[in-house]
C-alpha cells in the first residue's frame, strides 16, 4: 500500500466568504499524507474541521458547498473537473467565491 | 410554469451527463474549456471573455437608449455586478476597443456602513479601497454617506417629465450627428480629445459634501469631523435611530434600498447626468422579481427588473447588467482581475428566515443549484411582463405617485374586485372600532389650514404643520402605495423619516386639500376623476 505524500495546496475565499475565516483571503495549507488521495469532498471537511471560524452551515451543506459558493480548481469551474470527485494534486490552487452578495 | 416542470426534469438528467471533464470549448473547439455557463455551455477563457464583452455592447445597442455623449451615472457599491459593469464601460471606453461606446461616465458610490452598524475605521478603510479603484478608472467620481440624506430637499421626490418624442428617430439621428462631429475635425484624434475633455480626468472633491449648497447641517457639533465627512455624529445617530425604529429586517432592506436610490437620483441631477446605469445581475433580478411579489409590489414589476426604469422622468435608470448571472460575472471577475470590495450588508450572515428578500434569494440559489435554468426562467418571464395601464404619467399633474417609491398611485384600485380593495375595506372595518386619537389632530390641522390658506397659497403654508402632524392622518397613507405603506408602518415612529420625505408628504396633503376645496371651480374638462382621494 503506498501512502501518498503531503501535498500543499493554496486556497482563496472571495466574495464574502473570507468572513468565515477570520477575513483571511489566502491560506496555503499542507494537507497530511494517507493512503487513498485526497478529492475535493475530503478537502471540504478539512477545511471545516481545520479553517473554518464560525456559522460552518454558510459555507457547506451536507457534503458539498452551499449553493451559491462557485468553486474554481486551478482556475477552472469544478463542474468541468468532477466537482467532489476530483483528486487533488500538489500545488494546485483551489478558489472559493460567494455569490450570494451581488453588487 | 408547465414548461419548468418539463424543462426540469430533463434538466437534471442533463446535469448528469455534464458532469462528465468535458474538454474542448464548444464555440472554437479548440482550447480546453474553463467553466460552464447556463445548462452545458462549456466555454475557453477567450471565447467566454468575447461572449462577455459582446453580451454589454448587444445589451446596450439593442436598446438604443444611452445616446452618444450623453453623461451617464454609474451606481457602484464595490460589489462584483457594479465593479464589473465599471470595467466594461472602462474596456468599452478605451482607445483599443473597436467601436469604442460613446457615452460621458462617471461614478457614485453610496457608502451605506451608518445603517448596517459599521465603525468609523471600517468605513474609511472600505472607502479608500474604493477610492484607488475609482482613480484608476480616470472617471468622475464621488462618495454620497447615507447620513447625507439628513440634508436632501423635497424636490427629489418629484418626478420631472417632458414631452414624450419619437425614440428611434431621435437616437439614429443623434448618432448620425456625433459620427458627422467626429469626422469633420481634421484629425481622427480631436474627436477622441472633445470627448475625453468633457470627461474631467480629475477626482471630484470626495470630501466637500455633496449637499453642501442645501446646508440644513448643523455648523456648531461639527468641527473634528468636517475635515474628514461631510456629515455630523448626529445624522449617524440619526440615520442608526431610523434603522433601529424598523422591526423587520425586511422592512430596513426595503427602506435602505429607497435612500439609496433618492441619494442616486439626487446627485445625478445636481451633476448633470441623464442617466443611471446599476449593476443588478440577472441573478439579483431574478431574486428582487419574486420577492417583490412577496412585498406587494406585482403592478410594478416591470419597472423595478426591467431593462429601463423611467418613473423618475428625467432620470432614467437602466440596468445593462441584467443578463448575466451571478456565476458569469464571479468567473469574469476572476480571470480577468476585475477589482471589487466587498461590503457587508444588512443581511450578511444572517439567518435565512431573517427577511423576506434574503429567504428568497436562499430559495431561488438552492434551485438553481439543481436546475440552472430556473434564474433565466424568471428571467425571461420578467421580460414578458408589461405594465397593463401606463406606468409614467404624462404630465405630473394627472396621477399621483407614491411618495417613497415614485410609482402610479391607484393602479389597485382599478380592478372592481382586487385584493388590495378586500384589504383596505377590512382595514377600514377594523380602524373604525378604535378610539379617535388621530382624528382629533387632524381636524385641527385642518382648521389652521383654513385659516392660514387665505394669505398663503402653496408655500409656507401654515406654520404649525411641520412640527404637530407627524401623526398618522389617513391623508398621509394615502400618499403611499401599499408596499412603501408595509415599509412606513412597520417604524415606530414617523419622526424619524428624514425631513425632506415628510416636507415632501406635507407639501402633497395640502395640494390634495386645496384641490378638493377648489374642485367645484375647476374647469371640467380636466380629467380628474382617478385622483380624488
Amino acid at each position: 500500500m503506498k501512502m501518498a505524500a503531503p501535498i500543499s495546496i493554496h486556497l482563496e475565499f472571495g466574495g464574502g466568504a473570507e468572513l468565515l475565516f477570520d477575513g483571511v483571503k489566502t491560506h496555503h495549507v499542507t494537507l497530511p499524507s494517507q493512503s487513498e488521495p485526497w478529492d475535493v469532498k475530503q478537502l471540504l471537511e478539512w477545511i471545516k474541521a481545520n479553517l473554518l471560524k464560525e456559522r460552518p452551515e454558510l459555507f457547506i451543506q451536507g457534503t458539498t458547498v452551499r449553493p451559491g459558493i462557485l468553486v474554481l480548481i486551478n482556475d477552472a469551474d469544478w463542474e468541468l473537473m468532477g466537482e467532489l470527485d476530483y483528486k487533488l494534486q500538489d500545488q494546485d490552487n483551489i478558489v472559493f467565491i460567494s455569490t450570494l452578495h451581488g453588487g | 410554469m408547465c414548461d419548468l416542470d418539463e424543462g426540469s426534469n430533463e434538466d437534471s438528467m442533463g446535469r448528469d451527463s455534464v458532469k462528465r471533464i468535458s474538454s474542448k470549448c464548444m464555440k472554437c473547439k479548440e482550447s480546453p474549456a474553463l467553466l460552464i455557463i447556463r445548462v452545458g455551455d462549456a466555454f475557453c477563457r477567450n471565447c467566454f471573455k468575447e461572449y462577455f464583452v459582446h453580451k454589454f455592447r448587444a445589451m446596450l445597442g439593442k436598446n438604443r437608449l444611452v445616446f452618444p455623449g450623453e453623461k451617464v451615472l454609474l451606481a457602484v457599491s464595490g460589489g462584483p455586478s457594479s465593479s464589473s459593469l465599471l470595467f466594461q464601460v472602462q474596456e468599452g471606453l478605451s482607445h483599443k476597443a473597436s467601436k469604442k461606446l460613446r457615452f460621458v461616465p462617471g461614478i457614485v458610490h453610496i457608502e451605506e456602513g451608518a445603517a448596517c452598524g459599521k465603525t468609523l475605521e471600517e468605513r474609511t478603510k472600505i472607502v479608500a479601497d474604493l477610492k484607488s479603484i475609482f482613480s484608476t478608472s480616470g472617471f468622475p467620481f464621488v462618495i454620497v454617506y447615507l447620513e447625507e440624506v439628513f440634508s436632501l430637499p423635497s424636490s427629489v421626490l418629484q418626478s420631472i417629465f417632458s414631452l414624450p418624442t419619437e425614440k428611434d428617430d431621435l437616437y439614429k439621428d443623434a448618432v448620425a450627428g456625433f459620427m458627422q462631429s467626429c469626422h469633420t475635425s481634421v484629425k481622427k484624434n480631436l474627436c477622441h480629445e472633445t470627448v475625453a475633455q468633457e470627461t474631467t480626468l480629475t477626482e471630484d472633491h470626495t470630501h466637500a459634501s455633496l449637499l453642501s449648497t442645501h446646508a440644513h447641517a448643523n455648523e456648531t457639533s461639527i468641527s473634528a469631523f468636517r475635515g474628514k465627512f461631510p456629515f455630523s455624529p448626529e445624522q449617524t445617530e440619526a440615520v442608526e435611530k431610523l434603522f433601529a425604529s424598523m422591526k423587520t429586517l425586511t422592512a430596513k432592506e426595503e427602506m435602505l434600498q429607497t435612500l439609496r436610490k433618492h441619494l442616486i437620483l439626487y446627485t445625478a441631477r445636481i451633476k448633470g447626468y441623464s442617466k443611471v446605469m446599476m449593476g443588478d445581475s440577472c441573478t439579483r433580478l431574478a431574486v428582487k422579481l419574486l420577492a417583490n411579489i412577496c412585498l406587494g409590489r406585482g403592478a410594478f414589476l416591470a419597472m423595478d427588473t426591467g431593462f429601463s426604469d423611467p418613473r423618475h422622468g428625467d432620470i432614467t435608470i437602466i440596468r445593462p447588467m441584467r443578463e448575466y448571472s451571478a456565476k458569469e460575472i464571479a468567473f469574469y471577475n476572476k480571470l480577468f482581475g476585475v477589482p471589487s470590495v466587498f461590503t457587508a450588508g444588512l443581511n450578511t450572515k444572517a439567518p435565512e428566515k431573517a427577511s423576506i428578500q434574503h429567504l428568497t434569494e436562499s430559495f431561488i440559489v438552492k434551485l438553481q443549484a439543481d436546475f440552472p435554468s430556473t434564474v433565466s426562467t424568471i428571467y425571461r418571464t420578467s421580460e414578458k411582463l408589461n405594465p397593463r395601464y401606463s406606468q409614467t404619467p404624462a404630465d405630473d399633474k394627472g396621477t399621483e405617485t407614491c411618495l417613497l417609491c415614485s410609482c402610479v398611485l391607484g393602479i389597485e384600485l382599478r380592478d372592481e374586485a382586487s385584493a388590495f380593495r378586500a384589504i383596505s375595506i377590512s382595514e377600514e372595518l377594523s380602524q373604525s372600532k378604535k378610539p379617535e386619537g388621530g382624528q382629533v389632530s387632524s381636524s385641527t390641522m385642518e382648521e389652521c389650514c383654513a385659516e392660514n390658506k387665505m394669505e398663503t397659497l402653496e408655500s409656507s403654508g401654515c406654520s404649525c404643520q411641520s412640527r404637530e402632524r407627524r401623526n398618522t392622518t389617513p391623508d398621509f397613507w394615502s400618499l403611499l402605495c401599499y408596499s412603501c405603506k408595509l415599509v412606513v408602518k412597520d417604524m415606530t415612529s414617523l419622526d424619524l423619516l428624514p425631513e425632506y420625505i415628510l416636507e415632501e408628504a406635507n407639501r402633497r396633503q395640502r395640494r390634495t386639500q386645496i384641490k378638493r376645496e377648489i374642485q367645484e371651480y375647476l374647469l371640467t374638462s380636466e380629467d380628474d376623476a382617478d385622483t380624488a382621494p
